[in-house]
């Protein structure tokens, strides 16, 4: 067992560092100067190579590399230009607002898709199955962004029962703060609960022809006792992974559904670095949400280890 | 399930897929207004007032813009499509060939590609490059690679396994060769499910970026920007936010019906969902 984390977590660093240099690979060979780009086509030559000395650009790519490896493993992610701040506190105060958001549509999404998955299992063939998987259908088919749109239109300025967008603070309350998160969470929750569903349906109809199902049943528990005291548990297994795999998906949907509700999460920290183009604060967000990503497939991988303990022989 | 319903979906699909498909060849020829035409008198009408659906803020014709934006997306999509699918193959079927450790590598590369949220590296891409059709493609088409290249090894992989294939090793026959003469032919059914499935989702990503201002330069209309557009008039003119969001549903749908319904196709087993 503790080899096994060994190994994975190995695995995990590894996986970091070739991260890592992928993305500083792909900010030194796609053309671009962050020192250019700072000040603009007018600059003169001996202010930009002063101001490429002191981001440290005249260093050579390794040295550089590793400054930024080691900076960021000690919480130092660079100055941001436009902001004139660490970009680490930008991060941090930024995460508040994703993780949770995050975090509430996962929530969302499980409480739509395992009713949904287990109803379209049970009425297998049926008129709910095709309806579940019309609803599937549909909301893998349009952009999270715009289910963000449908919902300000309706829940903000129809019916005026949410803000259209921004957001308090948590320092405003965390009730208002939630109220906040509800819609966008909800817009990105429609879609992941889409696929989750599926896979959910998948999962039951697949744990109902097992042995023990006709065991239980055999012994006399009822079918709605015995689809929620055995299937369902048993169908959970897949479901966790694939909201593991999702979740870069979900931080992508996270960039866009922070702009249609202007809330000020990471998603929307790396659009309005993209307009200054302010190209260290870019670099960090993609790497520290790449970095996430694998985190938490990392966490899913080791939970399934706990859950599934046959899984443990396996490398 | 009789076997009506089930052809439903590909039958569906190829229909949805073929008339957007033939909306966006149409809109190079004939619009019925200049997409592009700002006509301020006549700005944000509602439908049917001018034209079948109205006009946005600056008084463009929405259905020109519609057809207008099919193209740019579909264009934008395909080549992305076209970038991942045969990058990706090509590294599939290399892997599945040589195994060991180069395969492992390649592999793992795809893991680690794949983990990157897509739309971050578009905006990392786009503060590089500037915005354009260019930046998109890359963008979308990068993270299209590790699906194909999963894809096409896994099946090459199992392709390999067969008694054909030692067959023609016996022969003599080197691995390029069987790769191309039985490997990628056994293969292609499952890369073209894949390339519908595909499409689907990076006319989703292009909307989306487009949304964020990444998408082809304006004045070029895009379904993404119609949206960002109608944002500011969600009061005023909810049908602006409205229809493109349908037009990126459908296109996405009749993807996603077209390649569910060539995998049930091609693998009876499967399917029934």
């Amino acid at each position: 067992m503790l080899s096994i984390i060994a190994r994975r977590f190995a695995g995990l660093l590894l996986t970091l560092t070739v991260m890592s240099a992928a993305v500083f690979v792909v900010m030194e060979v796609v053309p671009g100067d962050p020192a250019a780009i700072q000040l603009g086509t007018s600059a003169r030559p001996d202010t930009l190579a002063a101001l490429r000395a002191s981001m440290g650009l005249d260093q050579p790519a390794l040295v550089r590399y590793l400054a930024w490896v080691g900076g960021m493993l000690h919480g130092d992610f660079g100055t941001s230009f436009t902001y004139g701040v660490p970009v680490a506190g930008l991060i941090a105060e930024r995460l508040a607002v994703t993780l949770p958001l995050a975090v509430m549509a996962i929530v969302l999404s499980t409480l739509i898709a395992i009713p949904l998955g287990v109803l379209a299992a049970a009425r297998h063939g049926k008129a709910a199955d095709y309806g579940a998987t019309l609803f599937a259908q549909l909301c893998l088919a349009v952009p999270n962004f715009w289910i963000g749109l449908l919902l300000i239109v309706v829940f903000a300025v129809g019916l005026g029962w949410f803000p259209a967008g921004g957001f308090p603070g948590w320092s405003a309350g965390i009730g208002a703060s939630l109220k906040a998160l509800l819609l966008p969470a909800l817009a990105l929750a429609l879609p992941q609960s889409a696929v989750l569903a599926r896979v959910m349906r998948a999962a039951v109809l697949d744990v109902m022809g097992e042995e023990f199902v006709a065991t239980a049943r055999a012994k006399g528990l009822t079918r709605r006792a015995t689809l929620w005291r055995h299937v369902v548990p048993n169908a959970l297994v897949p479901v966790v992974t694939i909201l593991g795999l999702q979740f870069s998906f979900l931080i992508a949907g996270a960039v866009l559904v922070e702009n249609v509700f202007v809330l000020p999460g990471l998603g929307r920290l790396a659009f309005q670095a993209l307009a200054q183009r302010d190209l260290l604060v870019i670099r960090d967000v993609v790497m520290f949400l790449a970095a996430l990503v694998v985190v938490v497939n990392f966490l899913v991988d080791m939970a399934y280890l706990v859950l599934d303990p046959r899984l443990r022989g396996r490398t | 399930m009789s076997a009506a319903l089930r052809r439903l979906p590909l039958l569906l699909g190829g229909l949805l897929t073929a008339t957007i498909l033939g909306i966006s060849l149409l809109s190079l020829v004939w619009t019925p207004e200049t997409p592009t035409r700002m006509r301020f008198a006549l700005k944000l009408r509602p439908p049917l007032a001018q034209g079948l659906l109205g006009t946005d803020h600056f008084g463009r014709d929405v259905v020109s813009m519609l057809m207008a934006g099919a193209w740019n997306s579909l264009s934008i999509a395909g080549l992305a499509v076209l970038l991942g699918a045969s990058v990706g193959t090509l590294l599939g079927l290399t892997a599945a060939a040589r195994g060991g450790l180069l395969d492992s590598l390649l592999m793992r590369l795809a893991d680690i590609l794949f983990a990157f949220p897509a739309v971050l590296s578009a905006i990392m891409l786009g503060a590089l490059m500037g915005p354009g059709a260019l930046t998109a493609i890359i963008a979308i088409g990068v993270f299209m690679v590790p699906v194909f290249a999963r894809v096409t090894r896994s099946a090459a992989v199992q392709v390999w396994a067969r008694d054909y294939v030692l067959a023609a090793r016996a022969a003599g026959k080197g691995a390029s060769r069987i790769t191309l003469e039985h490997v990628l032919p056994n293969v292609s059914g499952q890369i073209i499910v894949q390339v519908a499935l595909q499409f689907g989702l990076a006319v989703l990503t292009e909307a989306g970026l487009s949304f964020l201002g990444l998408g082809v330069a304006p004045p070029a209309p895009t379904w993404g920007r119609m949206l960002a557009d109608a944002q500011t008039y969600l009061s005023a003119a909810p049908h602006l936010a409205l229809v493109p969001g349908i037009a990126i549903g459908l296109t996405v749908l009749g993807f996603n019906l077209l390649g569910d319904g060539l995998r049930d196709l091609l693998d009876p087993r499967r399917g029934g969902g």
